[in-house]
């Protein structure tokens, strides 16, 4: 194939090998994977900044303002006045707060929400950890992310701090079962839980057009779709944005936090939903892999980046249009609607892959009997969990 | 190899006395966090790279938030986090209790002539650990999928309030 | 010494502590962290043999700890709600004053 072996498509790689030629081969593992780690914080670095900036300059034009113009030529160059704004603020600690916790939780937060990029495969030969349970991997990593939620909150020594942590905490955890169950068909029908596993599972075209992902099976979409909402609810973003919302509980969890603290927590949440969309690009559209057969000569790495680019720009919109949810709607939304939808998506999934062999005018009735289990229950329950607009009950916070 | 190991251990064991004998009940939560991905690590040391992922997943993502929300749900004032740490005659017989089973564990261990293997670690990969728990495991597997669900409905019975008691507590 | 018996050695030791902190603390919190210490020094055990004991199945020590992973969590939940429960009753989460057996 043309692609493997062109010289845009493995540059990276090549430029790596250059660069660490001169190593003997016991330190050039350790070299390779010093350069990966510099790579993944360049590259995440400075999409952060700029997705800051694209953030506030959408959120703009939706609201019909053309958002941060006056630094440098159309803004671009507000992510590093921002940068020196945070840098040079002074960093002040409540003087009962835990030092200590209050010092580690943007560390923790900022270490493990790293992590997780380690096992996205970002193109053909570019994966920095190929595991052989690279799911399980990322997910453990993101779920560790609680716990400096909950140090932030604590050791703030302050009440809004502590009940914003706890109910940050209650949506966390409550959206981690419907962000793995929805993964769980993934695996049932790749057959592997390595990353790399999965990407290549949904090699190939069908009838040379339609691209093998699992997004466009009726199963794959409910699952995405899923997925997708958690991830918005993982990554504290709006309309699921309580926990840091300003006129809830003032900052949140943050409450306490100034500077570059502050900086290092909203890099944590842009990072993680970095991570999600990477992982959702890893699990359902593909990869790396480009839509088209005749598009491959694009490299893998462009064909990532254009669909984490859009995955991205969809939670903006999102953000720019949605209100935010109230803690005893986001959390039922959860339990009572994604929950048991993911759990119906799994009974689909199964369906289809025991369905594979069915040929000739079954394939129309396998269409027709997915597509009906998965809208079924979505609509079903989602007419009868009603609007939660009503009096609300909070039992512990 | 065996100095990762080493240091492995001093960093759980360690972790885990500080936690264990702590004055901040917080704190040791955090430690003991702390000393579960020390665990972990042993795990990812030993070759068993999923068991330590689902330990990492299990106790350091759900397990410690269950005890921190306790510990935060049944305090009552500030000052209550501090057990007070006298060396109570209870205490005294504990630590000589921990001591004397450590010391007949380690001896009988040292006593062993455990053939260890030298080779490298088995490989288990997922695909296998799966065919294991829904072949020859299944029966397990079905039974421990029954026993969370139960300890789910169960805590959450446990938990819950029951107004008409405790009317300080109702919503 | 082997990394066999190292490991063991780590083992034991990490069960005895957890010991010590479940039977010396008065806090049932403490007391439920120390048992799931001695069941992390179980799974520990179970790795180690897994790791260099004689050639079984290969994939039965990761099951068996998987499992206790899981029952590990199970109990955890239930203790903590237990405790829960306790605090309701007696406003407080001493151990030595849950003497009464009714509440």
């Amino acid at each position: 194939m043309k692609t493997t072996s062109s010289l845009l498509e493995n540059a990276p790689v090549l430029l790596r090998d250059w660069a660490t030629a001169f190593l003997p081969a016991r330190a050039r593992w350790f070299a390779d994977s010093l350069i990966d780690i510099v790579a993944i914080l360049a590259v995440f670095g400075l999409l952060f900044a700029f997705l800051t900036l694209a953030e506030r300059k959408i959120l703009g034009r939706v609201q019909n303002r053309p958002g941060p113009n006056r630094a440098g030529w159309f803004g671009l160059l507000q992510p590093f006045a921002d940068g020196i704004k945070m840098l040079t603020k002074e960093d002040v600690v409540p003087a009962a707060a835990d030092q200590v916790l209050h010092f580690l939780a943007p560390v923790v937060l900022l270490a493990f929400s790293i992590l997780t990029f380690a096992v996205i495969p970002y193109g053909r030969n570019l994966v920095p950890l190929d595991l052989d349970a690279a799911v399980v991997f990322f997910f453990a990593a993101s779920s560790s992310t609680e716990l400096a939620v909950f140090m932030a909150g604590w050791a703030s020594h302050n009440k809004y701090s502590l009940f914003a942590a706890m109910r940050a905490l209650a949506q966390l955890v409550s959206y981690e079962l419907p962000l793995l169950l929805s993964v769980v068909p993934v695996a049932l029908a790749t057959g592997t839980l390595s990353t790399t596993g999965i990407v290549a599972a949904q090699a190939g075209w069908k009838w040379g057009l339609v691209p093998r992902w699992l997004v466009f099976t009726p199963w794959g979409a409910a699952a995405f779709a899923v997925f997708m909402v958690s991830a918005l609810a993982e990554s504290n973003r709006s309309p699921f944005d309580l926990p840091e919302a300003e006129s809830e509980l003032i900052a949140g969890h943050l409450t306490e936090y100034s500077g570059f603290k502050y900086a290092l927590f909203f890099m944590a949440e842009y990072f993680g939903m970095c991570a999600l969309s990477g992982m959702a690009v890893t699990l359902f559209l593909g990869g790396w892999q480009a839509p088209l057969p005749a598009l491959e000569f694009i490299p893998s790495y462009a064909w990532f980046a254009v669909k984490l680019l859009a995955l991205l720009s969809g939670f903006i919109w999102i953000r720019a249009t949605l209100p935010r949810l109230r803690i005893d709607q986001l959390t039922r939304l959860a339990w009572k609607l994604l929950v048991p939808l993911a759990l119906v998506n799994l009974v689909t999934a199964g369906f289809w892959e025991l369905s594979a062999g069915w040929q000739g005018a079954h394939q129309p009735l396998r269409w027709a009997v997915a597509i009906v289990l998965v809208a079924g229950p979505a609509l079903l329950l989602g007419r009868s969990l009603g609007s939660g607009i009503g009096p609300r009950t909070y039992r512990y916070a | 190899m065996n100095a990762i190991l080493l240091l492995i251990a001093l960093a759980t064991l360690g972790t885990a006395i500080v936690a264990m004998s702590g004055r901040n009940l917080l704190h040791s939560v955090l430690l003991l966090a702390v000393s579960w991905s020390g665990v972990a690590a042993f795990y990812l040391w030993a070759g068993a790279q999923f068991v330590a992922f689902a330990q990492v997943l299990v106790y350091l993502g759900a397990i410690s938030m269950v005890v921190l929300f306790a510990v935060l749900l049944t305090r009552r004032a500030r000052e209550d986090f501090g057990a007070p740490h006298n060396l109570t005659t209870r205490s005294r017989f504990a630590v000589a209790a921990g001591a004397a089973v450590a010391a007949v564990l380690l001896w009988a261990v040292s006593r062993s002539p455990l053939a260890g293997s030298k080779g490298p670690a088995p490989t288990v990969t997922v695909r296998d650990l799966g065919r294991q728990l829904l072949g020859q495991h299944a029966a397990a597997l079905l039974v421990i999928g029954v026993l969370l669900t139960l300890a789910l409905i169960g805590a959450v019975v446990l938990a819950a309030v029951d107004s008409p008691d405790f009317p300080e507590d109702a919503p | 010494m082997s990394p066999l018996h190292l490991c063991l050695a780590f083992s034991s030791l990490l069960f005895a502590v957890g010991l010590t902190g479940a039977l010396s603390r008065g806090s049932s919190i403490l007391v439920l962290l120390g048992l799931e210490l001695m069941l992390n020094a179980a799974n520990l055990n179970f790795i180690a043999f897994w790791r260099f004991g004689p050639a079984g199945s290969p994939a039965t020590g990761v099951v068996f700890v998987l499992f206790s992973i899981a029952v590990a969590a199970a109990e955890a939940a239930v203790g903590l709600a237990l405790i829960i429960s306790l605090y309701r009753n007696q406003r407080n989460i001493r151990l030595p004053e849950a003497t009464r057996l009714k509440g």
